[in-house]
């Protein structure tokens, strides 16, 4: 393998329904910083059928370049087509590094292609920055430049490892939703586009989707929301989180929670916030009776402002609260609702 | 019907966590469990043998420890379990660990492979769908259910805000969710006979075409630059308040932070 014809940022540019899902824009935010470091080009991968139309808002976000894979074939993601098409461009264009979205598409896209082309993968990546591997001089090996070294948690938070592919390429990382900001939009940029073939021979691995179900949310993302009323067993009861949500509807917020909350039946799955749930960083994040188990913290410890309400002053939620209050949330959030109702209407 | 699970041995997180010198796991300084991921994928295929009758093998790669959770397995209702072992092995990173996996799978018979999500200790969710490029056979990952229908499997594949039911022909790969199902006990008739039962010990020399150059720390094309406890962001104010002092409280935070 020679390394050196390896060349260019290039991200997988995610879509459902065809709508382009927000981690690709995280992804070009993230590989512009990367092209800068290495002097090249951030190239998107757009997989989908009727798709061509998505490419300039690709460019708006930072693409200068983007591959279109347009085939009815990749109409709904499925491993097979999407691995063949992906793993095609790759061997076509070489790319140095390859991002891909730590997604329930990503995460199974990733290691399938990261096989197929025979290089690593590191998964879940929370920090990718350009640099020297090893990061020390080690007399005997020759200590390589311009590397990717991608950086992530394991043992449900407990370590952090960064990891390098020196002798392999492409680099390639699977990416965790909601930690990479994407750039403010240039409107009416337009990049370079390039439709790409593979062609396709459907087999027994193209499987078959006979039935797509989808669940009914109507609630924002809490991944995009600007404050977070994050609510935990110490809520005590489903209809509690009335007080959460009158709190977060009078500063145009979003209720999450933890698992301990999701296990108990009493909100969905997609408002949990935590290793097994959703990593988010709202300006500001309310943890109100959370206690703050290791998982729960490292989906929401990168919140601007913490501020924790818990009855037990030990909990560990504390530890990473930039303001704790013990106290009392079912006399707390009421009053504190209520406050900032008159604070805003008086500030209008 | 034949089917292969894949299940590790991993450290129980409560456990605390060693490494080695090297940056690699310390897995011999730690406690262990069957990764949860695992188990439910064990379940899945134990309810497949109750349901249309089928041979459970069990396969994991670790340390010769690890034959713990094959006895387990067993003790659940597994048939037979195999332990690749070997020295050379170690350090492998996903891509070695696959290649290594699907090598030992190549000498047994299967319809189904059965594998977890993902274990708790690296978090990755690669070897399964890895496995099943180096076998060539489909993958379907994120099961939340499975069904048998002639010569196919029926799963719902879970994505964020939706399931797709997929068809797959067999031979075909399953990566399993710990939400399929509730794993059941081992029994004291389980345990005695697996306790009794014969583990195949696997080696190096055991795996079917697998390059020297593809295995164990050598082999696997990531590296561990550096790892470390990680460094958690401070705690900050803690105040124990009454309702109006803690309102007030919030209420100045917020506006000193410009948030309202």
């Amino acid at each position: 393998m020679n390394l050196e014809e390896y060349k260019g940022v290039y991200v997988f540019a995610q879509q459902v329904d065809n709508e382009i899902s927000s981690i690709a824009f995280e992804l070009l935010g993230k590989a512009k910083d990367l092209a800068k470091d290495l002097n090249t080009e951030v190239t998107a991968m757009l997989l989908g059928s009727g798709i061509k139309g998505l490419a300039d808002q690709l460019a708006e976000y930072g693409a200068d370049k983007v591959i279109v894979v347009d085939d009815p074939e990749l109409k709904d993601y499925r491993t097979e087509p999407y691995a063949h098409a992906l793993a095609s461009i790759i061997n076509q264009y070489k790319p140095e590094i390859v991002l891909v979205g730590a997604t329930a598409i990503g995460r199974d896209l990733g290691p399938r292609v990261s096989a197929r082309v025979a290089t690593g993968l590191t998964a879940d990546c929370t920090v990718l920055e350009i640099g020297d591997f090893p990061l020390q001089a080690v007399p005997g090996q020759e200590q390589l430049h311009n590397q990717l070294l991608m950086t992530r948690p394991a043992f449900g938070g407990n370590t952090i490892a960064t990891i390098a592919c020196p002798y392999n390429r492409p680099q390639m990382a699977t990416v965790r939703a909601g930690v990479m900001q994407r750039i403010e939009p240039v409107k009416g940029a337009k990049a370079v586009v390039e439709e790409f073939n593979p062609g396709f021979t459907p087999d027994n691995k193209y499987v078959e989707i006979l039935d797509i179900v989808k669940s009914v949310v109507d609630t924002v993302d809490i991944m995009d929301a600007k404050i977070l009323v994050s609510g935990g067993r110490g809520v005590g009861s489903p209809e509690n989180f009335k007080l959460l949500e009158d709190l977060a509807e009078v500063l145009g917020g979003t209720v999450s929670c933890s698992r301990a909350v999701v296990d108990s039946g009493w909100k969905p799955k997609d408002l949990q916030v935590g290793q097994t749930g959703k990593t988010v960083r709202p300006n500001v994040y309310f943890a109100i009776g959370i206690s703050g188990a290791i998982q729960h913290v490292a989906g929401m410890e990168e919140s601007d402002i913490i501020i924790a309400i818990n009855k037990d002053a030990d909990a560990p939620i504390f530890d990473v609260a930039d303001y704790g209050i013990v106290g009392d949330l079912n006399k707390i959030v009421p009053k504190l609702t209520e406050t900032l109702k008159a604070e805003i209407a008086a500030a209008k | 019907m034949k089917i292969v699970v894949c299940v590790k041995q991993v450290p129980d997180t409560k456990g605390g966590v060693k490494f080695n010198p090297d940056g690699t796991l310390d897995r011999g300084a730690m406690l262990t469990i069957m990764n949860p991921d695992d188990k439910a994928g064990l379940e899945a295929a134990l309810r497949l043998k109750d349901q249309y009758g089928a041979e459970v093998t069990v396969v994991t790669m670790g340390l010769p420890k690890a034959e713990e959770v094959l006895r387990e397995a067993m003790a659940m209702g597994a048939d037979k379990g195999v332990l690749v072992t070997d020295r050379v092995l170690g350090g492998a990173d996903t891509w070695a660990t696959s290649t290594t996996i699907a090598g030992a799978i190549r000498n047994l018979e299967y319809d189904l492979i059965i594998t977890g999500r993902q274990a708790i200790d690296g978090d990755t969710a690669q070897v399964g769908p890895q496995i099943s490029e180096h076998l060539n056979i489909p993958v379907i990952s994120y099961a939340q259910d499975i069904k048998i229908e002639g010569d196919s499997v029926i799963v719902e594949r879970q994505y964020e805000d939706r399931y797709h039911v997929v068809k797959a022909k067999m031979p075909c790969l399953i990566t399993a969710l710990s939400e399929l199902n509730e794993p059941r006990y081992m029994t004291p008739g389980g345990i005695f006979d697996a306790y009794k039962a014969d583990i195949t010990v696997w080696g190096r020399a055991d795996l079917k075409d697998v390059d020297d150059a593809n295995l164990g720390l050598k082999g696997s094309p990531t590296k561990i630059a550096k790892a470390s406890d990680k460094v958690r962001k401070g705690a900050g104010e803690k105040v124990t308040l009454d309702a109006d002092e803690a309102v007030s409280y919030i209420v100045d935070k917020l506006k000193v932070k410009h948030v309202i």
